[in-house]
């Protein structure tokens, strides 16, 4: 648009600059939505380490792997002061429950971000990468050769950062299909206000998850487990997303959970059809004879399917989760390595790339765990007349 | 694997396990169930309502077409009957024909019989009139005749001589 030299061109040019100016006002309201985000990271960063002990590449490598983990206390943001190198934290401390010999209950603001040793009933304890050891009453830690810490650990039920999300998100789906639910009542089976966004939602998992794969008569048995499963993965993966930087779905211990429930639903509610299918597959197409020979092979890997299809589920959602929190914060982690005028934008415009990305991955997340749930729970509740329609269709996923 | 395993933490897979229960429990009890009855219902509520436009359409079909029969029906009757009636009045007009032909025929019949005594007693009249005019003649031509005896005699003869041909 600087070479507009003649009339012809300045027209075009014209043009061209209300465009140019439309995606600049777009990018810079983007940048304005998200620098708080970036800020927040960037005071994080800068607390976890001592300033000028460790190099900017791995201080960013240690804040991504302390945000994946699970957090003691709420952390919003800190901030160093430049002169004293002292750190602050802005957030609020969260309630800190230990079995240990009897139960220990205090809150994590006694630990000071793993500067103080706390001292309960006798024991001392020790907040040491997010984690707590019990130690002695200075606080030494001791490490084996890989600089793995000896200590005891024990066993602990502190209702952390993302125990407090879980709740949180508990409580907002109670509350919003709650009111859907009212709404129905009230406006005579009319969805009202935010529940219009979700019925077609609930709708479709009805529809397209339950009845799909488990069929018309046995689905209702299984549907709150699939809703409830799927909007408590989609609204943690979007929380996820937030600058609160919680990184709950992307934590093994929750995905194992869900798994393990989708394996007792399974294993509970199967039908002596899905037990025949697992122990004697082939049924009475073959004499016994030559059964025996396959058998030794067949059954142990039907065996071993029904652990490896809910184990597939925690680790996809687990490596997913967890893998798009590491891409995105590395991205953005590169705005503070390059800190110049190209390396900035373009490491932004990746993450927010990323980010959008990212927004799709928290649903398609939560539909694939939803829809493989399903296409179990179909395995288990077939019986022998609805496996015969259903042959030819993925069988072993 | 080993951070996997490391990474585990207890506490948290404890609280996911009872929240998610709880939830589960909760949700279904107070969200799940009155959604999908809701949903249910209104589904329902809409197959019934189409069913019974269907059933109204089929209905409104019947009464059009029992219309159609109805008037199917009126219109043969009235072709019926305006048959009826065209035949009615052509047995009228045959009837009546029929009897003024009749009638007419009696009138000549009567007419010719008239005629046919009037002539009868006329020829009668006639005969009597021919039969007493031939009398009066006779007897002046006999008056005149035997005024003359040869005459008469000669009459005689000649009524002898025709009765001979005879």
């Amino acid at each position: 648009m600087y070479f507009c030299t003649d009339f012809k061109d300045t027209v075009i040019c014209s043009k061209m600059q209300r465009k140019t100016l439309v995606r600049l006002l777009s990018v810079l309201l983007f940048i304005g939505s998200f620098s708080a985000v970036a800020q927040d990271e960037h005071t994080e960063e800068a607390k976890e380490v001592l300033p000028g002990s460790k190099t900017k590449k791995e201080e960013i490598k240690e804040f991504i792997n302390h945000h994946l983990m699970d957090s003691h206390d709420f952390n919003l943001f800190g901030s160093t002061d430049e002169e004293t190198g002292e750190t602050h934290h802005y957030g609020f401390p969260l309630p800190v429950i230990i079995w240990d010999e009897g139960l220990h209950t205090f809150m994590s603001s006694k630990f000071h971000h793993g500067e103080n040793v706390v001292e309960s009933s006798g024991n001392y304890y020790k907040l040491y990468h997010s984690k707590i050891y019990r130690t002695d009453a200075e606080g030494t830690i001791n490490y084996d050769e890989k600089h793995h810490p000896t200590n005891v650990r024990p066993l602990d039920l502190s209702i952390t950062k993302s125990v407090v999300m879980m709740l949180v998100t508990g409580l907002l789906l109670i509350w919003l299909f709650r009111s859907l639910a009212k709404s129905y009542a009230k406006n005579g089976s009319i969805p009202r206000g935010i529940g219009r966004f979700f019925e077609p939602i609930v709708l479709y998992i009805r529809d397209d998850i339950a009845i799909a794969n488990i069929g018309e008569n046995k689905y209702k048995k299984y549907m709150p487990f699939l809703l409830t499963v799927f909007f408590f993965i989609w609204f943690l993966n979007m929380f996820g997303l937030t600058p609160l930087g919680v990184n709950v779905t992307g934590n093994i211990a929750v995905t194992t959970a869900l798994a393990i429930l989708v394996f007792l639903i399974t294993t509970f509610t199967g039908t002596k059809d899905y037990w025949k299918h697992i122990f004697d597959p082939l049924g009475d197409g073959m004499p016994w004879a030559g059964k025996i020979l396959i058998y030794i092979i067949l059954v142990p890997i039907e065996i071993l399917g029904m652990f490896i299809k809910p184990f597939a589920l925690l680790i996809r959602l687990y490596a997913n989760m967890t893998a798009g929190h590491v891409v995105l914060m590395s991205l953005i982690g590169l705005i503070f390595i390059f800190k110049s005028w190209i390396g900035g934008p373009l490491s932004f415009g990746l993450s927010f790339a990323i980010s959008l990305i990212e927004l799709l991955v928290a649903l398609l997340q939560a539909y694939i765990f939803t829809m493989l749930a399903a296409l179990y729970f179909g395995f288990a509740s077939e019986t022998h007349a609805e496996h015969e329609a259903h042959e030819g269709e993925i069988q072993h996923l | 694997m080993e951070k996997l395993v490391n990474d585990f933490s207890f506490g948290l897979f404890f609280w996911q396990i009872i929240i998610f229960v709880l939830l589960l429990i909760l949700l279904r009890k107070y969200a799940w169930k009155p959604i999908l009855n809701a949903v249910n219902d209104r589904e329902e509520g809409i197959k019934n309502a189409l069913d019974s436009a269907e059933k109204a359409k089929l209905e409104m079909q019947n009464l059009q077409a029992d219309n159609e029969k109805l008037l199917q029906e009126a219109r043969s009757e009235r072709e019926v009957m305006l048959k009826e009636a065209r035949e009615i009045k052509a047995k009228m007009i045959a009837d009546a024909k029929e009897e003024a032909k009749g009638e007419a025929d009696k009138m000549v019949a009567q007419a010719q019989a008239a005629i046919e005594s009037e002539k009868k007693s006329a020829i009668a009249e006639l005969k009597q009139q021919v039969a007493s005019l031939s009398l009066e003649i006779a007897e002046k031509v006999v008056k005149h005749e035997l005024s003359d005896k040869d005459k008469q005699l000669k009459l005689v003869d000649e009524m002898l001589g025709d009765a001979k041909l005879n």
